[in-house]
C-alpha cells in the first residue's frame, strides 16, 4: 500500500503538489500532541492529525513517516506547505474528521502497532 | 541605579477565568500575594485582560507592584503569557482576541462562572464568551500580537503534558522570538535547569499558575531589577544592563 493508492480510494486531497507518493505505508498513527508523534510514530507510518503547524513536517523527517493526512478540511498553514515541498514530506487532506479517515484506513489494511 | 531582588509571580488568575476560583478576587489576591512575600505580580486570566485593571487599581499603595497580563489559548491549543506595561491601553488588544475567539456557549457543568470584578471585589458582570477555548491565532501569530502591543511572550508550563509548547508542537518552533519559557511549580528549580537548559539562551522563569488563593506565591522567580516595571523585567530577561533572572 502506498499513499498513491491511499489518496485514490480514500480520495485525499494531495496539497503537496509533485512530491512522490510512492514510499510504501507500513502502518498508521493519529494524534494531535506532537510531542505523542514524536515518542510513538513508527518509521513508515501515515500520520493523521488536525494540527497545521510547521512543527508537523519536522516530526515526520525526524520519524521518517510516509506522510500526512490533516483532517476536518484543515489546509496546512504556508510555511506548513514551504517546508513540506523543501523536506519532501507529502501532506494530503480530507473533509473527514479523525475518527472515519481511521476507520477506512484500517478497513484498507493500514494497522496501528 | 541601585538594583534590588524583586520576587515576582507572572502568572495568577482570577475569578474570571473558568478554572479560577470565585475567591480570586482582586483583594483577595493582593493580601495572599504581600503575606507570601510578593513585590511583583501579574494577573493572567484566559484570553482575557478584564479584570487586570481591578486588581491594579486595588493594588495601588499597597507596594505591590502589579502587571496586567493575558493567558492566550493559540489554535494549536499552546498556553502563550503575554505581559503588559500598566499603562499600556490593552482595549485594541482584547477586541482582537476577541474577534479571534470562537463564539462557544460556556454554560458546561465543569466550567465556573466568569466573573469581572471591580477593585472593591464588587460583581460586575459575567463574561459570555468561551474563555477557555482556542483563539484562531497561530502561536506565531500570537507572539506577534503580543510584541505588537509591546507585550512580553513566555511559552507556559512547558513541562506539563497539555497545553504546553513542547506537549504540543513536540519542541520550540525555531525563531520564534519567545522572551523566556515557563516550568510549572512541579518542577523544581534544579529539575527546570537540568531538563530545560538546552533552550538556552531562553531564560527560564517559574510561576505559581494560580487559580486559588493558597496557590499564590508556591513558585516565584526573582529580579534583579531597578523597579517593578515590564521594560526592567524584559531587560532582566534579556540578560542586559546588569539585570538578571534568579531562579531559585
Amino acid at each position: 500500500m502506498t499513499l498513491t493508492d491511499l489518496a485514490a480510494r480514500l480520495e485525499l486531497k494531495v496539497f503537496t503538489a509533485g512530491i512522490p507518493l510512492d514510499k510504501p505505508v507500513l502502518g498508521g498513527y493519529a494524534s494531535d500532541l506532537l510531542s505523542d508523534v514524536i515518542g510513538h510514530g513508527r518509521k513508515g507510518d501515515v500520520w493523521v492529525t488536525m494540527q497545521v503547524h510547521p512543527n508537523i513536517v519536522a516530526v515526520a523527517v525526524l520519524k521518517d513517516l510516509a506522510g500526512i493526512v490533516l483532517v476536518n478540511g484543515r489546509e496546512p498553514a504556508p510555511e506548513t506547505l514551504e517546508q513540506a515541498a523543501r523536506e519532501k514530506v507529502p501532506l494530503l487532506g480530507t473533509r473527514s474528521g479523525a475518527f472515519d479517515l481511521v476507520g477506512r484506513l484500517y478497513g484498507l489494511g493500514v494497522k496501528g502497532s | 541605579m541601585a538594583l534590588r531582588r524583586l520576587r515576582a509571580d507572572l502568572h495568577i488568575h482570577t475569578c474570571l477565568s473558568p478554572c479560577g476560583e470565585l475567591t480570586m478576587s482582586p483583594r483577595a489576591i493582593i493580601e495572599m500575594a504581600r503575606a507570601s512575600g510578593l513585590d511583583l505580580i501579574a494577573v493572567t486570566d484566559h484570553n482575557t485582560t478584564e479584570n487586570a485593571g481591578a486588581v491594579i487599581q486595588a493594588a495601588a499603595g499597597t507596594g505591590l507592584a502589579v502587571l496586567p497580563g493575558i493567558e492566550l489559548t493559540t489554535a494549536e491549543e499552546v498556553h502563550i503569557l503575554g505581559l503588559f506595561d500598566a499603562a499600556t491601553d490593552l482595549r485594541p488588544f482584547q477586541a482582537d482576541v476577541f474577534r479571534n475567539l470562537p463564539d462557544v456557549p460556556s454554560k458546561m457543568k465543569f466550567v465556573d462562572d466568569q466573573v469581572i470584578v471591580d477593585a472593591d471585589d464588587y460583581v460586575t458582570g459575567f463574561s459570555p464568551r468561551c474563555l477557555f477555548g482556542a483563539t484562531l491565532f497561530s502561536v506565531q501569530a500570537t507572539v506577534d500580537l503580543i510584541h505588537g502591543h509591546g507585550g512580553l511572550a513566555i511559552a507556559c508550563h512547558i513541562d506539563r503534558e497539555s497545553f504546553s509548547i513542547i506537549s504540543q508542537l513536540g519542541f520550540i518552533p525555531p525563531g520564534l522570538d519567545l522572551e523566556a519559557v515557563e516550568v510549572s511549580p512541579r518542577l523544581a528549580p534544579d529539575a527546570a535547569r537540568a531538563a530545560f537548559g538546552p533552550f538556552d539562551p531562553l531564560p527560564i522563569v517559574r510561576f505559581s499558575d494560580a487559580h486559588k488563593p493558597e496557590e499564590i506565591g508556591s513558585a516565584t522567580t526573582d529580579f534583579l531589577v531597578a523597579g517593578p516595571g515590564l521594560a526592567e523585567i524584559r531587560l532582566a530577561l534579556a540578560g542586559e544592563a546588569g539585570r538578571k533572572v534568579i531562579l531559585a
